[in-house]
């Protein structure tokens, strides 16, 4: 049995092979903020025979959707999921990129309807992925995102 | 229900049908044939920057089919802007007419008033986003102008970086395997990815050395805001001044077309050449959109 750098949790979401420093952007993807009650690990820059280093994520007690998960992969594509019950691991799966987000961009363009303080719009952008490249584009404007970590809402 | 948002969401044959539908409407624009088609219908312009030549064409185009048009100007709209969501506007607006046109600083404006409105929009014009029937009109231009789409050779020339008559043009230019030449000062280039986007045959040039190629001049106002000083202004805009003898070597059949207002990027000169079409594209835009309100509102 190899060694946990995480303790081992009874039942929950273990999101591994996060791109390296990556875990903090994980969080705000799956909307857990300072002040949740739910109890969080992470591990930054773990050594991988795959990936040189990686990160990762464990949220105990809680399965969380496979279409919130699959989010990470706008900025973390070879992500894996472990989804955790009594010890053991129940589900395996590779993150899958959205065809379309809403409310996890924010456009770049300053321009664009879609950061107007006061109207009730949703950010809304199609995915492409292309050779493990994901970008994103504006419903609104179109403006094309080739760094989405930057854009993370 | 049918909205005009982009010219990205109509494919060949949708241009060819609204152009086709324009030309029977063109005596009609004309006021040689009547038609009240649109009675009892009420269009509701929507500017929330200013614009003339558009506001107008629109509404001769509902009027001249019998329909009504309800006009909310720049300033009116300013006041709006202060208290009022767009969304709420439109939701409002929408209840009083059959069909919007709508122009906005913002861009996507118009995708979002389409998606809060109970009727058709058109888009007149989003920031530096879409401007779908001023690129339907200079479609409709070179169609009856030079009789045909496919296979003209267009040069595209002044500020091809901010234009949003370029951007959307250029998308559609690309339908109907054009080929396309970009003359420009270097800073105000066409952006890369609208390049990459629209993909086909494009290239730089210089206008000596396309002119006698070419079967369309189509020419933009270079803006003086875009420049850090006057000096450089003048220097860069000069070289971007068509006259009547620049036009020498082009061939007969030649066409030089220009969005307007025009400030002196066209010399009066070429307006009495075989080539200058500028104010025969600005009558087009009323057939046009006469076939774009017709078809969203009927
Ligand atoms: N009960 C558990 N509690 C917490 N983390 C676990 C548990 N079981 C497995 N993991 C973690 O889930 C990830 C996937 O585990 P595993 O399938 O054994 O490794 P790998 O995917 O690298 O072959 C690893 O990061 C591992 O530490
Ligand atoms: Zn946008």
């Amino acid at each position: 049995m190899k060694e946990l750098v995480v303790s081992k949790i009874r039942e929950g979401t273990v999101i591994d092979h996060i791109n390296a420093g990556k875990a903090l952007l994980v969080l705000r993807i799956l909307k857990i903020q300072p002040g949740t009650d739910l109890t969080v690990s992470m591990a930054m820059n773990v050594p991988s025979k795959k990936m040189g280093k990686k990160d990762i994520v464990k949220v105990e007690g809680m399965f969380i959707q496979d279409e919130e998960l699959n989010k990470i992969a706008l900025i973390s594509p070879n992500a894996t999921i472990n989804l955790i019950r009594d010890y053991e691991i129940e589900r395996k799966f590779k993150v899958q990129p959205p065809e379309v987000v809403e409310e996890v961009l924010k456009c770049p363009n300053h321009a664009c309807i879609s950061n107007a303080e006061r109207e009730p719009i949703k950010p809304r952008f199609y995915i492409k992925t292309e050779e493990m490249k994901v970008t994103a584009r504006c419903h609104y404007c179109g403006r094309k995102i080739e760094n989405l970590d930057d854009y993370i809402s | 229900m049918k909205h005009l948002i982009s010219i990205t969401d109509l494919d060949r044959e949708d241009i060819s049908y609204i152009l086709k539908k324009a030309e029977e409407f063109e005596d009609v624009a004309m006021g040689k044939r009547k038609l009240r088609i649109l009675e009892g219908k009420i269009l509701g312009n929507l500017f929330f920057e200013p614009s003339t030549r558009t506001r107008m064409s629109f509404e001769v185009a509902m009027k001249r089919l019998g329909g009504d048009v309800i006009n909310m100007t720049a300033q009116e709209a300013s006041s709006v802007a202060k208290g009022e969501t767009l969304a709420d506007t439109i939701r409002v607006v929408s209840g009083y007419c059959d069909a919007i046109v709508i122009r906005h600083p913002l861009e996507g404006a118009a995708r979002f008033a389409a998606e809060n409105s109970s009727v058709p929009v058109i888009n007149a014009g989003d920031g530096a986003g879409q401007h779908p029937t001023q690129t339907l009109l200079d479609l409709y231009t070179i169609k009856k102008e030079c009789g045909r789409l496919d296979g003209i050779t267009i040069a595209l020339m002044g500020d091809l970086k901010y234009s949003r008559t370029i951007h959307s043009l250029i998308k559609a230019l690309a339908l109907f395997e054009m080929k396309i030449y970009l003359i420009s000062p270097e800073a105000l280039a066409l952006p890369e990815d609208i390049i990459e986007d629209v993909g086909g045959e494009i290239k730089k040039a210089r206008l000596e050395d396309v002119i006698s190629e070419i079967d369309v001049l189509y020419v933009t106002r270079i803006q003086k805001e875009r420049f850090p000083d006057e000096e450089e202004y003048r220097k860069v805009s000069g070289s971007y001044r068509i006259t009547a003898e620049t036009l020498k070597k082009a061939k007969d059949g030649m066409i030089v077309m220009h969005p307007l207002p025009r400030v002196d990027e066209i010399h009066p000169s070429v307006d009495a050449t075989k080539h200058a079409r500028y104010f025969q594209q600005s009558f087009y835009g009323v057939p046009v959109r006469m076939a774009i309100l017709s078809e969203v509102m009927l």
